[in-house]
C-alpha cells in the first residue's frame, strides 16, 4: 500500500458556468515526477480543469490536493508557491521587459541575489536564449516567447510543471526542441501538459487522459490511448493520430 | 523598459539637483526663491502620482487627497504640537495609514483598475466636501480651527531640528523642499532597483504572470500605493509650511488633473519626466493666471487634448527615443507605453 | 404623517434628479466604454443654453426642456468626430482628453460669461403636503425623469435604431456586415449621451446656481451611480439612483445636505466593493 501522497489529486471536480457544466466530477492523480498529456477536442473541458489546478478557477465542486496540502480554490500566487510552475496557453510575459528581466522575475523569488543570478545564467544557457538575453521580450516571436514564459517557469525551480499548449505555433524544429526539453525536465520535475498537437503528444507523452465533453474518458498509455475506437469517434473530423 | 540602465542617470540628476539647490539662492530674488519653492512641491507631489501610476501601474485619480491630508495633518500638528519636526513627520504617516486602509479596501477586492480611477477621484472629490463644510469655530481638532472652505491660516513654518524657535526663512524652506524632493527622487530610484521595485514594474507588465510566479499582487499594490501617499504627504507638508496657509483647494478635482497632468506629459514611466512637467505645467499655470489673452482652463485643456492627441508617450520618452536614435548603439524602444490597457491588464481586469 | 410624505416627495425628487444627471454618462460609457469627464460640462452647456435662451425671451419651458439637449447633442458631435474617436479602445486616453475637454469648456464659458453665477426664473410656485410647502418643480423633475427613462428604454428596446446601436455595440463587425456604419453610431451614441446631459443640465437650472465650474459637484455622482448601476444602462441607472438617491435625501434630512453627499458616494463605494459589477452585474443581466 503506497502510503506517500501523490503530487496531485482532484477528486469530484466539477465546474459549473451558470446553466454550463464544462467539467463534470473528474478525478485526477498524477504522481511524483511523472509527465501526463491531457488531451481532447475544443470544448471538452481540459483548459477549464487545467485553470482549476492553476487556481485561475475555483471548483463548484470537489477537491483538489497538492500532497498534503487542499488547494481547492487558493489563489493562484499561493498554489505557485508550493512548488507549481505554470504556462498559460496565452502566452503571459512581461513583454516591457528584456528575456533576463523576465526570467529573473522567476528566479528571485525569496532567494539570494548571488543564487537568482546564477540560476537566470543557467536557465538561459538551457533554453539557449543566452543570445537573446537582453532583447525585449515584447518583439520576439512567438516560439521564442514561448520559451522566454517556459524559462521563467523553470527559474522558479517547481516540482511540478502545467504547461498549457507549450507547442502552439511553432515550426517544427521548434515543436522537436520543446519536446525534447520537456523530455528532459521530466528526468527531475513532473509535469502535466494539455495540448493538440498529435504529432507533439507522440513524442513526449506515457501516460495521457483524454477529455471528452468534461469528463475524463479515457486513461492510459500513449498507445492504448490513440488506438481506442472511442477516442478515434471523438476527435472525428479533426486531423488527428 | 531597462531599469538597471538609469543608474547613472540618476547620479547624474541628483548632481544636477543639488546644484540647483545651492544656485537658486544666488541666483534668484527672494520671490524667485519662492516661487521656486511651490515648484520643488509641486514636482514632490508630481513623483507620487509619477510612481503610483507610471511604475505601479495603479490610475490613481485622487492623489489630491493625500496631498491634502498631508498638508492639513502638518498645519494642525504643527499647531497643536509645536513641534514642526514631528508635524512633519506625522504629514507623511497619516497618508500612509489612510492610504493603507484605502488601498486594502481596493486591491484586496478585486476592482479593476478604471475603477480605481473613480473611487480615489470619488475619496478626493468626498474629502473636499467634508473639508468645505467645517465652516465654523465648533470645528476643530484641538487648537487648530478648520475653517471651512477658508482654511486654516498662520501654519508655522518648518523649523529645523535643535532650533525650534527659529523657524525658516524662505531661503531656508527652499533648502528643505529641494532636498525632500532629491531624498523622495533617491529613495524611488533605489526602490525601483530593488527586488520589490522590480515586482511592482513586474506586476504592472503582467499581473497574470506575476501571480503564477508566486507574487501577490495586491499586497505590492497595497505597498506601492502606501509608498505614493507618503511621498504625497511630504508634498503637502511642504506646500503648507512654503504658503504658510491651506484650503480645501488642496483636494479639489483641479489639483489631482494638474498632477496627472504633469506626468502625462512629462512621460509615463519615468521620474525624471513627473518632475519636469509638474514645473511646466505650474510655470504655465502661473504664466496663463497672470495673461488675460485666455483663460487659464481653456489653455490647459487645449495643451492636454493636444498632448494626448500628438504626444500621448509624453515629452521625456519622445526626448529618450530621439536621443537613442541619434547615438550609436540601437537601442529598442520600449513595446508599449504604460497607459493604454494591453490584452493583459484586461486579462486580469475580467 | 405630513413628514413621511413631504420626506417621500423628497426621496422621489433626489432619485429623479440623480437619475437625469447619471443617464447621460450612463448611455455613454455603458455602449462605448468611454469614461466621459467632460459629462458635468455638458450638463454646464445645457444650463446656460436655457439661461441664454430665457433671458432672450424665449418660453422657459422650450429654454429648459427642448433647446439644451440639441446644443449640447450638437457640441458632443462635434466633440466626437474631431477627438473622441481618434481615441477608441484607448481608455486612459479618451479620459484624459475628456478631462481636458472638460477644462477647456469651463475657460470657454468662463470667457463668454464670465465667472459669475447666474440664475433661471423658477417657472412654477409651490403647493403643499400637509402643513409643508413644496416647490411644484420638483414634481417638474421627477415628471421629466420618468419621461426620460422610459422613453430611452422604448428607444432602445422598441425602435429600429436603438436596435443598431445595441447591435453595433455588442459586434460592430458584424453590424459593419450588414450595412450598418459604426461609426455613425458611434458618433449618434455620444450625441445621444451629451444631449441627456443637456437635458439634465437645462431642467436642473432653476435650482441649482448656473456657473463656469457647477459641472464639477455632478462627475462623482454620476459617475459612481453609472458604476454601481452596471451594465445594463437603464435599468442600473434606476436603480442605482434609486438605492443612492433613497440614501442621499434621507441622511441629508437627518443632518446636512453635505454629509448626504458624503454618505451617497460612501455608499456607493462600498457596493462597487461588494458587487464589482454594479447592481444589475448581478441582477437583472439581461435587461438594458
Amino acid at each position: 500500500m503506497n502510503s506517500t501522497p501523490p503530487l496531485l489529486q482532484a477528486r469530484n471536480v466539477t465546474m459549473r458556468f451558470g446553466g454550463v457544466t464544462a467539467v463534470r466530477s473528474v478525478d485526477f492523480s498524477l504522481g511524483e515526477v511523472e509527465l501526463r498529456c491531457l488531451i481532447g477536442p475544443n470544448g471538452a473541458g481540459k483548459s477549464t480543469f487545467f485553470k482549476m489546478l492553476t487556481g485561475q478557477l475555483r471548483p463548484s465542486e470537489g477537491s483538489i490536493h497538492f500532497r498534503n496540502t487542499d488547494i481547492t480554490g487558493s489563489n493562484p500566487h499561493q498554489i505557485a508557491r508550493l512548488g507549481v510552475g505554470i504556462k498559460t496557453q496565452v502566452p503571459n510575459v512581461f513583454n516591457g521587459l528584456t528575456v533576463r528581466e523576465n526570467v529573473f522575475i522567476g528566479a528571485g523569488r525569496r532567494k539570494s541575489l548571488a543564487r537568482a543570478q546564477r540560476i537566470v545564467d543557467e536557465t538561459l544557457t538551457r533554453l539557449q536564449l543566452d543570445t537573446i538575453a537582453e532583447r525585449i521580450v515584447g518583439q520576439l516571436a512567438h516560439g521564442q516567447r514561448q520559451w522566454v514564459e517556459i524559462a521563467t517557469v523553470l527559474a522558479q525551480e517547481p516540482e511540478l510543471i502545467l504547461l498549457d499548449e507549450p507547442a502552439a505555433g511553432m515550426n517544427h524544429e521548434e515543436v522537436l526542441r520543446t519536446a525534447e526539453l520537456i523530455r528532459e525536465i521530466n528526468k527531475t520535475q513532473a509535469l502535466v501538459v494539455v495540448e493538440h498537437d498529435m504529432q507533439f503528444i507522440r513524442m513526449i507523452a506515457r501516460t495521457v487522459t483524454v477529455f471528452s465533453q468534461g469528463e475524463v474518458l479515457v486513461e492510459g498509455s500513449v498507445e492504448t490511448v490513440l488506438s481506442d475506437q472511442r477516442v478515434k469517434d471523438v476527435y472525428l473530423g479533426r486531423r488527428a493520430a | 523598459m531597462k531599469l538597471l540602465r538609469s543608474s547613472g542617470g540618476a547620479q547624474t540628476v541628483v548632481i544636477l539637483s543639488i546644484i540647483v539647490m545651492f544656485a537658486v539662492p544666488k541666483v534668484l530674488s527672494e520671490f524667485g526663491v519662492m516661487q521656486a519653492t511651490l515648484f520643488a512641491a509641486v514636482a514632490i507631489f508630481g513623483l507620487s502620482q509619477g510612481f503610483v501610476w507610471g511604475y505601479a501601474g495603479i490610475m490613481s485619480f485622487g492623489q489630491a487627497a493625500f496631498l491634502g491630508i498631508g498638508a492639513y495633518t502638518y498645519a494642525i500638528a504643527a499647531i497643536n504640537l509645536g513641534n514642526t519636526q514631528m508635524a512633519a513627520l506625522l504629514a507623511i504617516a497619516v497618508p500612509m495609514l489612510f492610504a493603507a486602509l484605502l488601498g486594502y479596501f481596493m486591491f484586496y477586492g478585486r476592482i479593476s483598475d478604471a475603477y480605481v480611477g473613480v473611487i480615489t477621484l470619488t475619496v478626493s472629490v468626498i474629502l473636499f466636501e467634508l473639508m468645505n463644510s467645517t465652516s465654523g469655530s465648533q470645528y476643530h481638532i484641538g487648537d487648530a480651527v478648520l475653517g471651512g472652505f477658508n482654511g486654516i491660516p498662520a501654519i508655522p513654518p518648518f523649523a529645523p531640528p535643535g532650533k525650534p524657535d527659529e523657524p525658516l526663512d524662505q531661503i531656508g524652506v527652499w533648502y528643505v523642499a529641494m532636498s525632500t524632493l532629491i531624498v523622495a527622487y533617491g529613495f524611488l530610484k533605489w526602490t525601483l532597483a530593488s527586488r520589490f521595485g522590480r515586482v511592482v514594474v513586474a506586476i504592472r507588465e503582467n499581473e497574470t504572470r506575476a501571480m503564477l510566479i508566486g507574487y501577490d499582487p495586491r499586497l505590492y499594490k497595497l505597498l506601492s500605493f502606501v509608498i505614493g501617499a507618503g511621498i504625497a504627504g511630504a508634498a503637502g507638508a511642504v506646500f503648507a509650511t512654503w504658503g504658510g496657509f491651506i484650503s480645501p483647494t488642496v483636494f479639489a478635482l483641479t489639483m489631482s488633473a494638474q498632477v496627472i497632468i504633469s506626468v502625462l506629459i512629462g512621460g509615463l514611466g519615468t521620474l525624471i519626466g513627473p518632475i519636469l512637467g509638474a514645473v511646466a505645467i505650474q510655470y504655465l499655470i502661473n504664466v496663463a493666471g497672470t495673461q488675460h489673452t485666455i483663460d487659464p482652463s481653456l489653455g490647459l485643456g487645449i495643451v492636454l487634448v493636444a498632448f494626448v492627441l500628438l504626444v500621448p508617450q509624453g515629452v521625456v520618452p519622445v526626448v529618450r527615443s530621439w536621443i537613442a536614435r541619434l547615438s550609436s548603439t540601437s537601442r529598442t524602444p520600449r513595446a508599449k507605453t504604460a497607459k493604454t490597457p494591453n490584452a493583459s491588464e484586461q486579462e486580469s481586469r475580467s | 404623517m405630513d413628514l413621511t410624505g413631504l420626506l417621500a416627495f423628497n426621496v422621489l425628487t433626489g432619485i429623479a434628479t440623480l437619475a437625469l444627471i447619471t443617464i447621460g454618462l450612463g448611455v455613454i460609457y455603458g455602449m462605448m466604454r468611454i469614461i466621459n469627464l467632460a459629462h458635468g460640462e455638458f450638463m454646464m452647456l445645457g444650463a446656460y443654453t436655457a439661461v441664454t435662451a430665457s433671458t432672450a425671451g424665449v418660453n422657459i419651458w422650450v429654454s429648459m426642456l427642448i433647446l439644451p439637449p440639441l446644443v449640447v447633442g450638437l457640441v458632443g458631435l462635434v466633440l466626437e468626430r474631431t477627438i473622441i474617436r481618434f481615441l477608441y479602445g484607448r481608455m486612459m486616453d479618451t479620459m484624459l482628453a475628456t478631462w481636458g475637454i472638460s477644462l477647456g469648456l469651463i475657460g470657454l464659458i468662463t470667457s463668454i460669461f464670465g465667472n459669475v453665477v447666474k440664475s433661471v426664473q423658477m417657472p412654477v410656485g409651490s403647493f403643499a403636503i400637509g402643513q409643508y410647502h413644496v416647490s411644484a418643480y420638483s414634481l417638474v423633475i421627477i415628471g421629466v425623469g420618468v419621461v426620460v427613462l422610459s422613453s430611452l428604454l422604448l428607444l432602445l428596446r422598441k425602435t429600429r435604431f436603438g436596435l443598431i446601436l445595441r447591435a453595433t455595440m455588442q459586434n460592430p463587425a458584424m453590424s459593419a456586415s450588414l450595412g450598418v456604419r459604426p461609426a455613425a453610431v458611434y458618433m449618434a451614441t455620444f450625441a445621444l449621451g451629451a444631449a441627456l446631459a443637456g437635458l439634465a443640465g437645462g431642467v436642473l437650472a432653476p435650482i441649482s446656481g448656473v456657473s463656469p465650474g457647477m459641472g464639477g459637484a455632478y462627475i462623482a455622482k454620476a459617475f459612481i451611480t453609472v458604476l454601481g448601476g452596471g451594465p445594463a444602462i437603464i435599468a442600473g441607472t434606476g436603480l442605482a439612483a434609486g438605492l443612492f438617491g433613497f440614501i442621499n435625501e434621507i441622511v441629508s434630512f437627518l443632518s446636512t445636505p453635505v454629509i448626504g453627499d458624503i454618505a451617497l458616494l460612501a455608499s456607493a463605494i462600498v457596493l462597487i466593493r461588494v458587487l464589482p459589477q454594479g447592481i444589475t452585474g448581478r441582477f437583472l443581466r439581461r435587461s438594458s
